[in-house]
């Protein structure tokens, strides 16, 4: 790994973002127009809020969670895809740059993205609704940690199909993700789910994730053992996607299709 | 003799039951230019991304510098570079912010002076600060070359390098190769549909026909064997021989 081809990557990124007014305006526009509308849901279900404690914590921080996961896997994906509508696959793996620095970059871009959107949603959040997503506290960092290597997964997945099968798959990168929107638990406890599908949910880290934020707000205690079991799965997925990765990487060379993806 | 720096063995690419290069063996010594000539998928590209690490062979051996590719690729493919008319570059950055984000890469130093540089030999001030997206298609070439020459590389990999620039352009583009490799000893695997600009550059030419080479040598060696006085005569004859091989005398 060589830090100079990672900054590389993140430069001509950031460069993107210099000249281009839709792609600053995509970082503010999607987390707005969800937290508009969850937010007056929430505003809405506050008039039971004797039978529903919580609510808003719930959904409101549920709602900025799950943005975490799904910009982090975004961060990837598109990193990737943007280098195929430029045709420049080439360019780069003609150089000494290795599969695994860029997706070190991918990874380093889709940190900042997340970081970006979230400061945007969460000061949006206090002004509209004076909901302040810290009230959940600083055991929310490692959580959002988490989903952030749970989106890397995703991302990585979707990148790897992507490369493999051409660009009759891109929709992927919008929407694989969402595939896992209902085994995440995000706005229901995992107890709400069929017997078989939250044996599924339970591999996911995700929906420990979630569970856990749950847990912080009903309870107040650290729900350490939903920590260690997002832990343990990321880190178990984050490797054996890098793998897999890197087998597909091979793959599209053996077929010759890293030259022709984006033709 | 100055020694071999690109080594190519048995050098084979087969797509599926497809064989698009069968079993192409060359050497390219410091300081030649090397031309690959032949007809609309004669495997000529193949070759080139092959041996730019871009596609797997299915068998045989390329060495560089003495070193096996599989196992040196990073190392080989910092000292080397590509340009290729059919390759496009990031258009949403400028012409400037696309060479300094190859600089970084390869990891150059003095970046700054480097662009000034390149950006003078291929008369790029105008559209320097240009959006590669507005750039004419010659332009673009030039930004191709830019980039292959920004990084110093000791070998370059140029597929068909001049096929939109403009005749004044072309001429430099081949005179500056022609100087780089006298003064710095750069070796160069060249393809070109232009007879005359392979007549003047190669030191050397390989003719590949269905993934195979069908002739090689010295530009007047091939025209000798094949009793023409235009390397043109002799591609459409080569060209239009329906059994490959079966011409070489
Ligand atoms: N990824 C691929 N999958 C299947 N076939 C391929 C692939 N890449 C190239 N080919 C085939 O291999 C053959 C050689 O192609 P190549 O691009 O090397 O030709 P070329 O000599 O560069 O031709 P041109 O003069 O048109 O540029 C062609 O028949 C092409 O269709
Ligand atoms: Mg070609």
């Amino acid at each position: 790994m060589k830090l100079h081809r990672i900054t590389a990557l993140l430069y001509r990124h950031l460069c993107l973002y210099k000249r281009s007014f839709p792609r600053l305006l995509e970082i503010i526009y999607w987390p707005f127009v969800d937290l508009v509308i969850w937010g007056f849901i929430t505003l809405y279900l506050q008039q039971f809020k004797e039978a529903l404690p919580n609510f808003v914590l719930f959904f409101l921080g549920a709602l900025i969670l799950w943005d975490v996961l799904f910009r982090a896997q975004q961060g990837i994906t598109i990193s990737f895809l943007e280098e195929i509508w430029s045709r420049n696959l080439m360019n780069l793996f003609a150089s000494p740059l290795t599969p695994g620095e860029f997706l070190a970059a991918t990874m380093a871009l889709s940190v900042g993205k997340v970081l970006t959107v979230s400061c945007v949603t969460v000061l949006a959040a206090f002004a509209f609704y004076s909901f302040n997503v810290f009230v959940i506290g600083l055991s929310l960092i490692p959580f959002v940690l988490n989903l952030i290597v749970a989106g890397w997964c995703v991302g990585v997945l979707t990148t790897g199909l992507i490369m493999r099968y051409g660009q009759e798959v891109e929709v992927l990168a919008w929407g694989l993700v969402f595939l896992f929107q209902p085994i995440s638990c995000v706005f229901y406890p995992m107890s709400v789910l069929p017997g078989w599908l939250q044996a599924i949910a339970q591999m996911n880290p995700a929906a420990h994730v979630f569970e856990g934020m749950r847990a912080v707000i009903t309870t107040g205690v650290f729900p350490t053992s939903e920590l260690v079991w997002a832990v343990g799965l990321n880190a178990m997925y984050l490797a054996a996607l890098v793998f897999w990765f890197h087998l597909m990487f091979a793959a599209c060379k053996e077929k010759g299709l890293l030259v022709r993806v984006g033709e | 003799m100055s020694e071999p720096i690109v080594q190519v063995r048995n050098l084979t690419k087969r797509f599926g039951s497809f064989t698009a290069v069968d079993g192409v063996s060359f050497e390219i010594r410091k300081g030649e230019i090397l031309g690959l000539l032949g007809p609309n998928g004669a495997g000529k590209t193949t070759t080139i991304q092959m041996l730019l690490g871009l596609i797997t062979p299915t068998d045989g051996d390329i060495t560089m510098f003495g070193l096996p590719f599989d196992r040196h690729r990073e190392e080989i493919l910092g000292r080397v570079n590509f340009s290729s008319t059919y390759v496009s570059m990031p258009q949403a950055l400028t012409v400037e912010e696309n060479l300094w984000v190859v600089a970084r890469l390869y990891g150059l130093d003095r970046i700054a002076s480097r662009i000034d540089d390149v950006v003078k030999r291929f008369e790029m001030e105008e559209f320097r600060a240009k959006v590669t997206r507005k750039l004419s298609s010659g332009q673009m070439t030039r930004l191709s070359l830019a980039k292959a020459f920004l990084t110093e590389p000791q070998v370059l990999f140029l597929d068909e390098p001049t096929a939109s620039l403009d005749p004044d352009i072309a001429d430099k583009t081949r005179s500056l190769i022609k100087e780089i490799r006298r003064t710095a000893g750069l070796t160069v695997l060249y393809t070109s549909h232009n007879m005359r600009e392979m007549e003047e550059m190669s030191d050397r030419i390989i003719f590949l026909q269905r993934g195979r080479i069908v002739a090689e040598g010295t530009a007047e060696v091939i025209k000798a064997r094949y009793g023409e006085t235009d390397l043109e005569e002799v591609f459409l004859k080569l060209a239009r021989d329906p059994s490959p091989g079966a011409s070489r005398p």
